[in-house]
């Protein structure tokens, strides 16, 4: 048999770096770097002699100087001489906050909808699934301006609490609705709260040691322990007594309508609830969705083998479908969270001082540094969606199915 | 002696009488699906309660609406204290949330042919029962569009079609001998097709002209309509392209395309759309303008694109590595095996992805209200709630809104999952 | 077939991309149109009527301009813009100038590099209430939610004052000012506060104005004016001296009703060289000699401007205080035309 010559030795042409295809590929990728670069330096070349132009520059100086301006929901300390990077982290952390809130919300809407959507109870699950349509297909930033119109439009503005007469009352004098937020009483914590406490944590230690105890019980002698009741006297009990024995060192501050706004108590700013709640509303429809195409997705045998079993239907979902039906859940769940974090970025429609209301809005504003805030602004956004992208991957290479 | 039948046995059969009401029809399926267990007992209950408080509180709102008036004024005056919605501002305001405040009102016409042509466009791309020769028109139908909705001469279109179609022509006889060669001279040829053409429109700016309206005179639904065909339309494109560089060999290529694709997704739309109002300009060259509807078109198209690369590299990762190989081995080059072999079959499965990335896509177009463009979010919010006379209309506009919204996203979405049930029975 | 999309769309840019400008000037001129760039919509100042014509005090301006230069006060395109977008709508070129009720202030003149060419209303920051809360002076407000607009000065001014005095408030932020009178109104926020012009027009946007209340106290200077970039004197001087010839107008008592008997002659040569019937001023600014009679035309002169759109006769019912002519004891004041 005569072997062909082998192509590696014939000698290197020019042309060869068109037509030969082991060459081709780094031709390809040379011009694609160079064009890259070009488009690079001529967008950087635009924008210096723009710059240059108009007598600008960039600079991130501003950051240093005092914003100015009040921040109205701030987690960390801020007045207006307080720096523009101080401000910046305000609005980072009511980011955080809205997001972290509303991805709770969402997760428990969403799970809550998706499985009442499969429910053999026909109205429930129809209803689920109008809530499921209707949600998804409008766009968010409708949804957020609906809400947000709830506050400004229906409900009561403080002044409706004033007089003898007034429009509006307080919920058991406790909780109050107002187009401003939402007030509820606040636990003061006087001297001895701490034993109140740490009972408190001591109890819950003690649930768990029982509940522990009991299971193990089960599978090593057999004999079943009654859990519900214990655990319940548990968590009331010590603390209860513990609490009068010490006096009642827990009290409550509630809000009270004094000036213009009510006092005391918390506060949960009417932009902030409309926000997350339309957020979350929106999202929930979504992760609605994942949850139901996640437990579709376990085969009816794994349900008709646990009712073969003889379980309790609540535990068929419990103990058979959801944990298997989480591996499919997941993953998109954890790509709604991102949305839901983008998305919270529409906080400048209803003025809710997040990292766009803060930095992109005001900053932005006063300083006209457009390029470094939205280079900034960018960044911030970029370094969240990578974080939490990194932990799904480390999550779906955890829940790998292991073959052994 | 005559045999006497056992008293305890039948010789005929008793007539069928029916099951009983508890177990047929709405009696055995309320009991069924509804009243099965206590909790399915609360649920239904609990359900009912929920529509009747809904229907209760909405439906006198909605029955009482007034359809007439000029303001909101005298929407209260004809209601006289009762409960109810004031249309009359959809009545009045109806161009504005269509077509803006500032399209002409005498070529209203216009944006409408465009959208009846938009579903004749758009119907064999898709479904495969319409006849292929439609395709023709919905290749057409871009520049049409353009014509119909900015105006000008039409002479414009016909040009940059020309070029267009002679680039396709000529890449397509060169295809054989490469890509790249195709590729370059398309658009060579394109280009000097446009260079002539150019001076062709200088001269004949008078041949068929409709009165032009410049993009920042378009507003209303029909803004977001068209900013969400137009970036779906460019981004699948450029979102294949993205897609194959992502898959492809080439490490530069791939990471320029990964690096492109994960920035752009991760972070918000509207972070894009302040580059396109506030930074874009400091990009071009000096001296130049453009106007801010254009830089907002290439921002929702590059932020499409991304995720439509995603949905286009799942098509691709979809496809039996056997489909590269055999087209390989017909020795097919790279185009051609793409074009021929591999993207019809990882596009037809991508379908129903891209549909859903083009209806959030089709939703996200209300940002474009933040940065104070006028299209159905930024005319309620902007002029028709400042202004005196509505002030306080508020339901009414943004129910309208979102139904305008659910009837455009659910119709696509339900088209979608169509779509998906007929490719699942295409592959079992 | 779908990259005919994209090249098709190229097309568009290429026909859309504005040509290379030379000066602004000539640019408006080739383009017969000028790109002024206004409020979104502000009652008095700048919004548009029923039909999509835009109205206003500082339309009046605009128009104006696009009169001097052009000869034809319509020949205006109106930009509506955002506290956001406005600075650099007017960097980019996007607009011409911007009349935009924007205060003139330090860092916006020396640190971006804008060029105001005048003041044409003369403001200062105030508090709007409901008569109904019962207040009499801004030191009263400790822990009012008030309603501010973003990216404004008054948002910096509002700070101050409140820190000065050593009280505590609920900053309200909104985007635009419609949606700061809007949330007032439905009182989402016991104040508003804003420059005091825009609070009358807010005041007069009210179902019964009487029941909301102007605070006395004003807190700070907003001198408000038009502004063109930096680096275009030519262009900053037509603007200037078309603000300049408004007010000189008024000074002169020359009106867009006596205008047609004036241009026949004067015995006053100032009257006659801001008409243009003597002199060559108009030469010189690079424009024809009867410049001022058009912008004079367009809507009056600065007197007409405010009484027809912001005057006491107007709903904002704003009298003239500080934005008297000089001799009545104002600050309007026009250098002279020699």
């Amino acid at each position: 048999m005569v072997l062909p010559t082998d192509p590696s030795a014939a000698k290197f042409t020019f042309s060869m770096l068109i037509n030969d295809k082991r060459y081709r590929g780094y031709t390809f990728q040379f011009t694609a770097l160079i064009i890259l670069i070009f488009a690079m330096a001529y967008l950087g070349w635009n924008l210096t002699q723009n710059l240059t132009a108009k007598g600008l520059n960039i600079s991130y100086q501003f950051l240093k100087v005092p914003a100015g301006y009040d921040i109205n929901q701030r987690l960390i300390e801020y007045t207006s001489q307080s720096t523009h990077l101080r401000a910046s982290m305000v609005g980072v952390l009511n980011t955080l906050l809205v997001a972290f809130l509303g991805c709770i919300m969402a997760t428990v809407i969403g799970v809550f909808a998706g499985i009442l959507r499969l429910s053999n109870n026909w109205i429930v699950a129809k209803l689920m699934a109008i809530y499921v349509e209707v949600f998804r297909n409008v766009p968010v930033l409708i949804w957020i301006l609906i809400v947000s119109g709830i506050f400004i439009v229906a409900l009561p503005q403080p002044r409706s609490f004033r007089g003898e007469n007034p429009e509006a009352t307080m919920l058991w004098d406790a909780f109050a609705f107002t187009g401003r937020g939402i007030y509820a009483p606040k636990p003061i914590f006087n001297e001895g709260s701490s034993f109140v406490i740490v009972t408190f944590l001591l109890s819950l230690a003690a649930i768990f040691a029982y509940r522990r105890y009991a299971r193990n019980k089960l599978y090593a002698e057999g004999v079943p322990l009654p859990t519900r009741w214990p655990s319940i006297t548990l968590f009331f009990i010590p603390a209860i007594i513990v609490f009068f024995a010490a006096g009642s060192p827990i009290g409550m501050e509630y809000p009270e309508l004094k000036g213009f706004n009510f006092k005391g108590g918390i506060w949960a700013r009417g932009s902030l609830i409309a926000l997350c709640f339309a957020l979350s509303i929106y999202t929930g429809a979504f992760i609605a969705e994942n949850v139901r195409a996640g437990i579709q997705a376990i085969s009816k045998g794994q349900t008709e083998a646990a009712a073969a079993l003889g379980m309790r239907p609540s535990f068929v979902m419990n103990l058979v479908i959801l944990p298997q039906a989480l591996r499919v859940i997941i993953p998109p769940l954890i790509s709604q969270y991102l949305n839901l974090t983008k998305n919270s970025s529409l906080a400048i429609a209803v003025g809710y001082m997040d990292i766009t209301g803060t930095l992109g809005g005001i900053t932005l504003n006063q300083t006209g540094r457009a390029i470094e805030i939205v280079l900034l602004l960018m960044l911030f956004y970029l370094i969240i969606s990578l974080s939490i992208s990194a932990v799904m991957n480390v999550y779906n290479n955890s829940i790998k199915l292991k073959e052994r | 002696m005559t045999h006497k039948t056992a008293s305890f046995v039948r010789n005929e059969l008793i007539p069928e009488s029916p099951p009983p009401v508890s177990e047929t029809g709405a009696v055995k399926w309320m009991r069924e699906n509804l009243f099965s267990s206590p909790l399915n007992i609360i649920m239904t209950i609990a359900s009912l309660w929920a529509v009747y408080t809904l229907f209760n509180s909405v439906a006198p709102w909605f029955l009482n609406g007034v359809w007439s008036g000029n303001s909101v004024r005298d929407c209260y005056e004809i209601l006289d204290g009762a409960t109810g919605a004031c249309f009359a501002v959809l009545k009045e305001r109806w161009p504005q949330l269509i077509y803006g405040f500032k399209y002409p009102p005498s070529e209203f016409w216009r944006p409408n042919f465009a959208a009846v042509l938009l579903c004749v466009a758009i119907a064999p791309v898709l479904f495969s029962t319409v006849s292929k020769k439609l395709f023709l028109f919905t290749v057409v139908y871009p520049f049409l569009a353009f014509w119909l909705i900015w105006g000008g001469t039409i002479l414009g279109p016909i040009v940059a079609f020309a070029g267009c179609a002679v680039a396709v022509l000529a890449s397509r006889r060169l295809e054989s001998y490469g890509f790249a060669l195709a590729a370059l001279c398309g658009f060579v040829c394109a280009l000097v097709c446009w260079i002539f053409g150019g001076y062709l429109v200088d001269i004949g700016k008078d041949f068929l002209v409709l009165p032009s309206v410049p993009s920042r005179d378009m507003g209303g639904f029909m803004l977001n309509l068209i900013l969400g065909t137009v970036c779906v339309s460019l981004s699948i494109p450029l979102g294949i392209m993205l897609a194959l560089g992502r898959q492809s060999d080439m490490p530069i290529i791939k990471w320029i395309c990964v690096c492109f694709i994960e920035f752009i997704r991760g972070v918000p739309l509207i972070t894009l759309l302040f580059v396109a109002n506030v930074v874009l300009a400091y990009f071009f060259p000096p001296d130049t303008n453009i106007d801010l509807i254009l830089r907002v078109i290439i921002m929702i198209t590059l932020f499409s694109a991304a995720y439509i690369a995603e949905v286009i590299r799942g098509g691709l990762a979809a496809l039996p590595s056997g489909q590269f190989e055999a087209a390989n081995s017909l020795g097919l080059n790279y185009a051609q095996a793409m074009r021929l072999i591999i993207l019809p079959q990882a596009l037809k499965v991508s379908i129903p992805g891209i549909v859903n990335v083009a209806v959030g896509l089709f939703k996200d177009t209300t940002l474009v209200s933040i940065i104070s463009m006028f299209d159905l979010v930024g005319m309620i919010r902007g002029p028709i709630l400042s202004s005196t006379a509505w002030n306080g209309v508020y339901w009414e506009l943004f129910a309208f809104a979102a139904l305008l919204f659910f009837v455009v996203c659910y119709g696509i979405s339900q088209y979608s999952q169509w779509l998906e049930r007929q490719l699942e029975t295409d592959h079992r | 077939m779908k990259y005919s999309v994209i090249l098709g769309t190229m097309t568009a840019a290429g026909l859309a991309a504005g040509a290379a400008m030379a000066g602004t000037l000539d640019d408006v001129q080739a383009r017969g149109k000028l790109n002024c760039g206004v409020s979104t919509g502000l009652t008095g100042f700048a919004e548009p009527d029923a039909s999509g014509v835009w109205q206003g005090f500082d339309i009046g301006v605009c128009r104006a301009v696009a009169a001097a230069v052009l000869g034809d006060p319509m020949a205006v395109e109106f930009v509506p813009l955002t506290t956001k977008v406005r600075f650099t709508a007017l960097n980019s070129g996007e607009i011409d100038m911007l009349a935009r009720n924007t205060t003139w202030t330090f860092q916006r003149d020396v640190e971006l590099k804008l060029e105001f060419v005048g003041v044409n209303y003369y403001d200062g920051q105030g508090f709007l209430v409901p008569k109904a809360l019962g207040v009499s002076s801004a030191t009263e407000l400790d822990g009012a939610s008030i309603c501010i607009q973003t990216g404004t000065t008054t948002e910096l001014n509002l700070a101050d004052f409140f820190r000065v005095n050593n009280i505590s408030y609920e900053p309200i932020p909104v985007e635009t000012g419609n949606e700061a009178k809007q949330q007032y109104f439905a009182g989402a926020c016991d104040v508003y506060t804003t420059d005091a012009s825009a609070l009358a027009s807010a005041r007069a946007a009210a179902a019964d104005p009487n029941t909301h209340v102007v605070l006395p106290e004003i807190i700070s200077k907003e001198p408000l004016g038009p502004l063109v970039r930096h680096g275009d004197n030519e262009w900053g001087d037509v603007v200037r001296w078309t603000l300049n010839a408004l007010i000189s107008a008024e000074e002169l008592g020359v009106t867009s009703g006596n205008m047609a008997e004036m241009v026949k002659g004067t015995n006053n040569p100032e009257i006659n060289r801001l008409l243009g019937t003597e002199g060559t001023l108009g030469e010189w600014l690079g424009l024809s000699a009867d410049w001022a009679q058009h912008a004079i035309a367009a809507g009056g002169n600065y007197g007409e401007l405010f009484e027809n759109n912001i005057g006491v006769n107007t709903p904002l019912g704003i009298s003239r205080g500080l934005n008297a002519q000089w001799t009545d004891g104002g600050l309007i004041y026009s250098p002279p035309f020699r």
